[in-house]
């Protein structure tokens, strides 16, 4: 059980492992998204209340799950950064956060401009648009404070609790649509019901969910390696590897 | 299709600009985050180079001498 926990926690193992993935994580993430985009955009039916404005819902849902779940995921990182100290873990942190906060301001922004012909207005101080600004500043607040510590280990511990600090904000904004009348309207997808759209309508949301979700992995998995690169340049590995691709 | 024309695919009735700003900020910030990533493996992966040929060359040469001490006497 050890020697298997290890082994996954060992930077060397991970890098292969990721140079083997990504090539199918980019290739069916991009072609998903592009068959969700292009589906929603010109081929779904238009929505009989909001028109076509409706069509922004193809990203802004995508990025709103992702710059979500990112968090999460990279909670549970955190977790494990302070409670087993794997070197994997605060990596991956510091390899996401800036993806997770574009995401967050993807959300945001397509949620504006969607905001303007839908409610009126680009932005109201309503509770799930507040609490996902707030997700923004967790996201600045974890890139900030990774690079002002330099030291790896004291670093990866703020960062760790800053963002288990911070959790607290994700059911804030996943149950804010029920807790408050807020302009925002419900939740699209839910597991226990079935969708009240359309499947011309959910298909291509999903599929673009999915998209976005491989193409995600892709990203993560590529900044990583290129984290294990800059941190491990002691060991062998690594300098056989630079050694290797400079000529 | 859900549009009879092209400039009805691009105008969608009125809310034409809404959708494509959307859609063209979501493509530019992914392209975006996907070529930074890429020119910072660069600059790591030339950084380590650099850092690794300074070793090699450092143990190929003669290491500089050690500091050396001389007495000096305070008149």
């Amino acid at each position: 059980m050890w020697t298997l926990f290890h082994k996954f926690g060992s930077p060397k193992w991970f890098f292969g492992i990721a140079g083997r993935l990504m090539p199918w994580l980019l290739a069916l993430g991009l072609g998903l998204l592009v068959a969700g985009l292009v589906w929603g955009l010109a081929f779904a039916p238009k929505d009989y209340l909001q028109g076509n404005s409706y069509r922004i819902i193809f990203i802004h849902v995508p990025s709103a799950f992702l710059a979500q779940s990112v968090y999460l995921m990279m909670a549970v990182a955190a977790v494990v950064t302070l409670v087993w100290r794997m070197k994997l873990a605060d990596l991956f942190v510091q390899a996401v956060a800036p993806v997770g906060a574009v995401l967050t301001f993807l959300a945001l922004f397509t949620g504006a401009v969607w905001g303007k012909p839908t409610w009126g207005t680009w932005w109201i101080w309503d509770a799930r648009l507040t609490s996902m600004l707030i997700l923004l500043f967790l996201y600045f607040g974890a890139i900030v404070l990774g690079s002002a510590i330099s030291d790896e280990k004291a670093s990866a511990r703020a960062v760790a609790v800053l963002i288990l600090v911070g959790v607290v904000n994700i059911p804030i904004i996943k149950y804010s649509v029920e807790w408050w009348n807020t302009l925002h309207q419900p939740a699209t997808f839910k597991l226990t019901e079935k969708p009240s759209m359309p499947p011309e309508m959910w298909v291509p949301l999903l599929l673009s969910v999915l998209g976005l979700y491989l193409w995600f992995g892709w990203l993560a998995c590529y900044r990583m390696q290129t984290e294990i690169l800059r941190r491990e340049r002691r060991t062998r590995w690594v300098r056989e590897l630079v050694r290797a691709e400079g000529h | 299709m859900a549009f009879d024309s092209l400039s009805a695919f691009l105008t969608m009735e009125g809310h034409g600009s809404y959708v494509w700003v959307c859609y063209c900020v979501f493509v530019l910030l992914l392209t975006a985050l996907a070529l930074w990533s890429r020119s910072r493996r660069h600059a790591v992966l030339r950084e380590q180079r650099r850092l690794l040929e300074l070793e090699e060359s450092g143990t190929r040469e003669q290491a500089p001498a050690a500091a050396t001490f001389s007495r000096i006497h305070p008149s």
